[in-house]
């Protein structure tokens, strides 16, 4: 069956077009994430490509011993060591990402001690141990998204599960569940995150499960609303008097109006989860030490107040995603709002 | 209980609906005892009716009296609270979802509001194409496709407008796909629940005519709910008489009309509002109508009735067949008082 989106649909991707501040941040923020997908052709300490005794090489892809090149070590290259571009310079050429750090990179080159001020070589600064801090922002924006999408996409799929079954059922499950619901949010969540990072070692799907535990609960009030409305719609009961079963009602017939309402908060729960994520990181339990990330960078501001540089680097990438994710949001809501339409 | 050759037979069905809501709304103090109350609505009180093939069964009723309850217990709608209801003589109503999904295509139900019937985010072709992708699911897509369109013509819905969505139809319109999605299983029976009540004077006479040319021409029976007298009187086979969520008096349509014997079907009647004949002659009933929630002792219509006497406040009337056919259930008729 060919794809037709309904009239209303069409006005409602109108109206978001024609709210021009969340159209043009949802372009530059897609532009950015995919940019930032990318993260290892942009900032990295290896060339893209290198064209040596004529033969092609990718560095990022795979790891080639220094003897490849005629070097003397058979470890993996060092791209960074002047001998070894020598080496390659000899008999060929290399393709250098625009930045020529990865987040991990130590610059040992410094004029001074790390952190050291912007310069030609590292745009924005190093931080105290000596890394490029715009490569670090690159990676960090990335695994930011990365987990906030991530954590969208699983706490929506529970959240709106679990809110269609509450609300479909009703009845005395839609009263226990809803007094558990009433329990579980009202844990304080930052400090039980806080505690169970300290029981596991986090990484990035330890934090996200972690987070999961809570995020998941923001949806559910709303699509359990939409259920309670919609299970006795006359619609509904026609698909009943018809012999659907509930799984099927509730899929076909039900959610796709709970979905209008639940598309207006993704955004916002990315807000959300980029932010958590971002304070665990600052307090120094989220993420393992070394990673790139943002709260990290900010935690590192706030102890080099005598590098401003820093702090206003991981403020500016952390402020202007959560802006453009807001204006989108806000935009798709009053593309929803019904009142607003005329 | 007569064993007979009735379609859809409606045997002795309670229906109770609990809406006493939350523990501390059921709290009372009574005599300075906390107590649980529980509130129940009465909706139906042991209601019996067959329905013979090829008959057109009206209900008629005023607000609230279990007319729609009833249409949707036939249709397994609503778990009974007591009582059976069986097609062609198999019982139906206990059913698990899966074994009576071939009496679904048997029975079929036609819905009050053709605005809220019909699913907004469908086109009109997926809302007739869903009981049969359930129903046929070796039927292909040109077979489908074929019947959707042979059905939307017989229900005078141009076949080419099935890509359109509901809200671009009018009420008329959308009350005829209703009727479509219902037939397009092919039904033997279709409870119809005020089908016509939603629609404009003028469309109403129009469903009507094509649901009487559809029962002639694919031999349907109608079990159909109403509170329009008119209208049962122009298509009705045999109307029964609710009140209450009881059933007061079944009847042929003729003898319910010339010469009814329940009391309430007489005021009922009365109400029928006629060109020229005024206000005389209209049976004036006094009181309020009771609410389902706290039911009089005896028979529910006693408060109002105007020939209540000492047994209608005691014990509640058993429906009784008189020579003419008629069913009644009324002390008064019983004692030949009326």
């Amino acid at each position: 069956m060919a794809f037709r989106l309904s009239p209303l649909a069409r006005r409602r991707w109108a109206a978001f077009r024609a709210n021009r501040r969340g159209w043009v941040s949802l372009w530059l923020f897609v532009a950015l994430f995919v940019l930032s997908l990318g993260a290892e052709f942009l900032a990295n300490d290896r060339p893209i490509f290198i064209w040596y005794a004529e033969k092609a090489y990718w560095p990022v892809f795979q790891d080639y011993p220094e003897t490849e090149f005629g070097g003397f070590f058979p470890t993996t290259a060092v791209y960074t060591d002047p001998e070894v571009q020598a080496l390659i310079e000899e008999q060929g050429w290399m393709l250098w990402p625009p930045v020529r750090f990865r987040f991990d990179t130590l610059n040992k080159n410094l004029s001074s001690p790390p952190p050291t001020p912007p310069s030609a070589t590292n745009l924005l600064g190093t931080d105290d141990h000596g890394r490029d801090i715009l490569a670090r922002c690159i990676y960090g924006f990335r695994i930011s998204v990365l987990f906030g999408l991530t954590l969208t996409l699983i706490s929506s799929v529970i959240g709106v599960a679990a809110g269609a079954v509450q609300g479909y059922y009703g009845g005395v499950l839609d009263l226990c569940f809803q007094r558990f619901l009433e329990v579980w949010s009202g844990l304080p969540v930052l400090f039980l995150l806080i505690i169970l990072a300290n029981i596991v070692t986090p990484n990035f799907w330890w934090l996200l499960g972690i987070m999961l535990l809570f995020s998941w609960m923001s949806l559910v009030d709303l699509v359990r609303a939409e259920f309670l409305r919609g299970r006795n719609l006359e619609y509904v009961r026609a698909a009943k008097a018809l012999g659907r079963t509930d799984a099927a009602i509730m899929r076909i017939h039900i959610l796709p109006n709970a979905m209008v309402s639940t598309i207006t908060y993704l955004p916002f729960i990315l807000v959300g989860g980029i932010t958590t994520l971002t304070s665990l990181d600052f307090l120094g339990f989220g993420l393992p030490p070394g990673s790139p990330s943002l709260g990290e960078l900010l935690a590192q501001g706030k102890n080099n107040p005598n590098a401003p540089w820093i702090g206003l680097a991981g403020f500016c990438v952390l402020g202007g995603t959560l802006a453009l994710l807001v204006f989108m949001g806000e935009a798709a809501r009053d593309a929803f709002d019904p009142r607003r339409q005329r | 209980m007569i064993m007979s050759t009735a379609l859809v037979s409606i045997r002795n069905v309670v229906k109770h609906f609990d809406i006493s809501g939350g523990l501390l709304e059921q709290l009372r103090f009574s005599g300075g005892r906390p107590t649980l109350k529980r509130t129940v609505v009465h909706a139906l009180n042991d209601v019996s009716l067959d329905v013979q093939q090829g008959e057109t069964l009206a209900v008629v009723g005023e607000s609230g009296c279990g007319k729609s309850t009833l249409a949707r217990a036939v249709v397994c709608l609503h778990q009974l609270s007591s009582g059976e209801i069986h097609y062609r003589d198999q019982r139906i109503d206990h059913l698990p979802p899966a074994r009576l999904l071939p009496f679904r295509t048997k029975l079929q139900m036609i819905f009050q509001d053709p605005y809220a019937s019909l699913n907004p985010r469908m086109t009109v072709q997926r809302i007739l194409e869903e009981p049969l992708r359930l129903h046929h699911r070796a039927m292909t897509p040109a077979q489908i496709a074929e019947r959707v369109a042979a059905v939307m013509e017989q229900v005078g819905v141009r076949a080419s407008w099935a890509r359109q969505y509901p809200h671009e139809f009018s009420g008329g319109q959308r009350q005829r796909i209703s009727i479509a999605r219902a037939l397009i299983v092919d039904p033997e029976c279709i409870v119809a629940d005020e089908p016509i009540s939603a629609l404009d004077v003028s469309i109403q006479a129009q469903i009507l005519n094509l649901m009487m040319d559809l029962q002639e021409s694919r031999a349907l029976t109608y079990l159909f709910i109403s509170h329009d007298l008119n209208v049962v009187r122009r298509i009705a086979t045999r109307v029964a008489v609710m009140y209450l969520g009881s059933l007061c008096e079944l009847a042929t349509a003729r003898q319910l009309f010339e010469s009814p014997r329940h009391p309430y079907t007489q005021a009922l009647l009365s109400a029928i509002p006629a060109l020229g004949r005024g206000r005389r002659g209209r049976i004036r009933l006094s009181g309020e109508l009771s609410t389902p929630i706290d039911l009089p002792r005896g028979c529910v219509f006693h408060p109002r009735c105007p020939h209540a006497y000492e047994p209608c406040r005691v014990d509640t009337p058993a429906p009784q067949t008189l020579d003419t056919g008629t069913v009644v259930a009324c002390h008064a008729v019983r004692d030949g008082r009326i």
